[in-house]
């Protein structure tokens, strides 16, 4: 059932099982107990890092399967996304597996979209496993959308650190776990005028707002119905004017909000500037660290949103405003 | 003992113009090409009105070696190319008082791309 943007799953679907690959910085941050595997470098023997980033992603899908002793027959259809050109790294992936593929770009809200999208297949009946899975790599990613590592540009006081990783989720119609998607609510197109390409935060807060608002019309809950609320990769600026925007739309996000993009790196240390973004960041922080709370039980409400900034290296050259997507997913243990 | 002052002139100057640099990317949104474009028109301002000499007097590799000092290199030979060819020379001395800065950044840039590869930093 629909009501406004907001999806209501008929029958919740299953996030049977999970699997996480992180780049090596991840893996020295506070979540490093929690990731399944960790790089000691982000080149894994390729000639480039796109090859390395396409190497992470066939590795995380190949480690679920066998963790789930499934073959690729038994999967109906992967839906992922990453951040380069076609969603490139993605095809390269998929040529390697016989499943099903369809391809999606929400640049870093990817996840997100990945995860309504094989919920609502499930949910028709259409499909009984589906895999989300979304990439992104640090050096990739800033050859993509700023400059190739080679020029060697000093970074801003309000970038971010894209992650590097790779992470999916199977999600199933079968009961395997307790941890259900239960609701979706849809993004959409949100752009507020931000046009500087190192200031993703202040550009994605506005439709991480719109998203959220629009949430708590559709389900008639407040911001304490949920145990987290976590936004993708908005970073230490973003989150704060996220908590302002929501705010002054008469909700209080309160002490149970944070942001992946926070929650992945240590500021104090490691040099991110305002924190993790990427494809990979809220995918990481889902599938390892928020995954195993609620499988242990520590939390049961939680309303994931992860946030994309739509820009493109054209776009930001040619000095247009960054539009901004949000999809939020509410994910609770039942 | 004055080879220490000269240091400390040089570290001190180039610091200055790095801090500036620092301060831009802070400060405004300019992209870091455009950050280096503006050093080196400063630095050919500078020299057109005369002021580049004497901090290059002072400063010595402090202000030469930013890209100021290039600026400045080709301000100083348009204006000798001026002096020596007429108005053409203003198209010809600039780029041949470059002449060693280019080849030499793109020699040292081919060899260090032939021997090196690009990591995360």
């Amino acid at each position: 059932m629909m009501k406004n943007r907001t999806i209501f799953f008929q029958k919740p679907v299953c996030i049977a099982e999970t699997a996480t690959i992180a780049g090596p910085k991840e893996g020295e941050g506070p979540l490093r107990n929690y990731f399944h595997n960790i790089l000691s470098n982000d080149i894994l023997g390729q000639k480039s890092f796109e090859r390395a980033e396409i190497k992470m992603h066939i590795y995380v899908i190949k480690n679920l399967l066998n963790r789930m002793r499934l073959t690729e027959d038994d999967i109906d259809c992967v839906f992922c996304g990453d951040l380069l050109d076609e969603i490139i790294g993605c095809n390269y992936t998929m040529r390697e597996f016989d499943i099903p593929f369809m391809g999606l770009y929400n640049a870093c809200a990817t996840f997100g979209e990945a995860l309504i999208i094989g919920s609502t297949m499930i949910n028709a009946g259409y499909m009984k496993k589906v895999i989300c899975s979304t990439t992104s790599h640090f050096s990739t990613a800033e050859r993509q959308y700023r400059y190739p590592l080679e020029l060697g540009s000093q970074r801003t006081p309000l970038s971010q650190w894209t992650v590097t990783g790779a992470g999916c989720s199977l999600l199933t119609a079968d009961d395997t776990s307790r941890i259900k998607i239960v609701a979706g609510t849809l993004g959409r197109v949100v752009d507020y005028g931000v046009a500087d390409a190192n200031d993703m935060g202040a550009a994605m807060a506005p439709a991480a707002m719109d998203t959220i608002v629009a949430h708590f019309k559709d389900t008639g809950r407040n911001p304490d119905y949920y145990d987290l609320i976590v936004t993708g990769d908005l970073g230490h600026s973003g989150s704060r004017i996220l908590q302002k925007l929501v705010k002054d739309k008469g909700y209080d996000l309160g002490d149970n909000y944070t942001d992946c993009g926070i929650l992945i790196y240590n500021r104090e240390g490691q040099d991110v500037m305002q924190g993790g973004s990427g494809a990979c960041c809220c995918n990481l922080v889902f599938n390892s660290y928020i995954y195993s709370q609620l499988k242990r039980g520590k939390l049961k409400k939680v309303l994931f949103i992860p946030t994309g900034a739509l820009v493109s290296k054209v776009s930001s050259l040619q000095g247009e405003t960054i539009p901004a997507i949000a999809h939020a997913v509410d994910i609770e243990v039942l | 003992m004055e080879i220490f002052l000269t240091y400390l002139k040089v570290f001190v100057i180039g610091g200055f113009v790095c801090l500036l640099g620092q301060l831009l990317i802070n400060f405004t949104k300019l992209t870091s090409a455009r950050i280096l474009v503006v050093f080196l028109l400063l630095g050919l301002v500078l020299e057109s009105v005369g002021l580049f000499e004497p901090i290059k007097q002072f400063a010595k590799a402090g202000a030469t070696i930013p890209i100021t000092g290039f600026g400045a290199n080709l301000a100083r030979g348009a204006i000798e190319g001026v002096k020596e060819k007429g108005l053409f020379g203003a198209l010809t001395g600039g780029i041949q008082a470059g002449a060693m800065g280019i080849s030499i950044a793109i020699f040292v840039g081919f060899v260090i791309a032939l021997v090196s590869r690009p990591h995360t930093k």
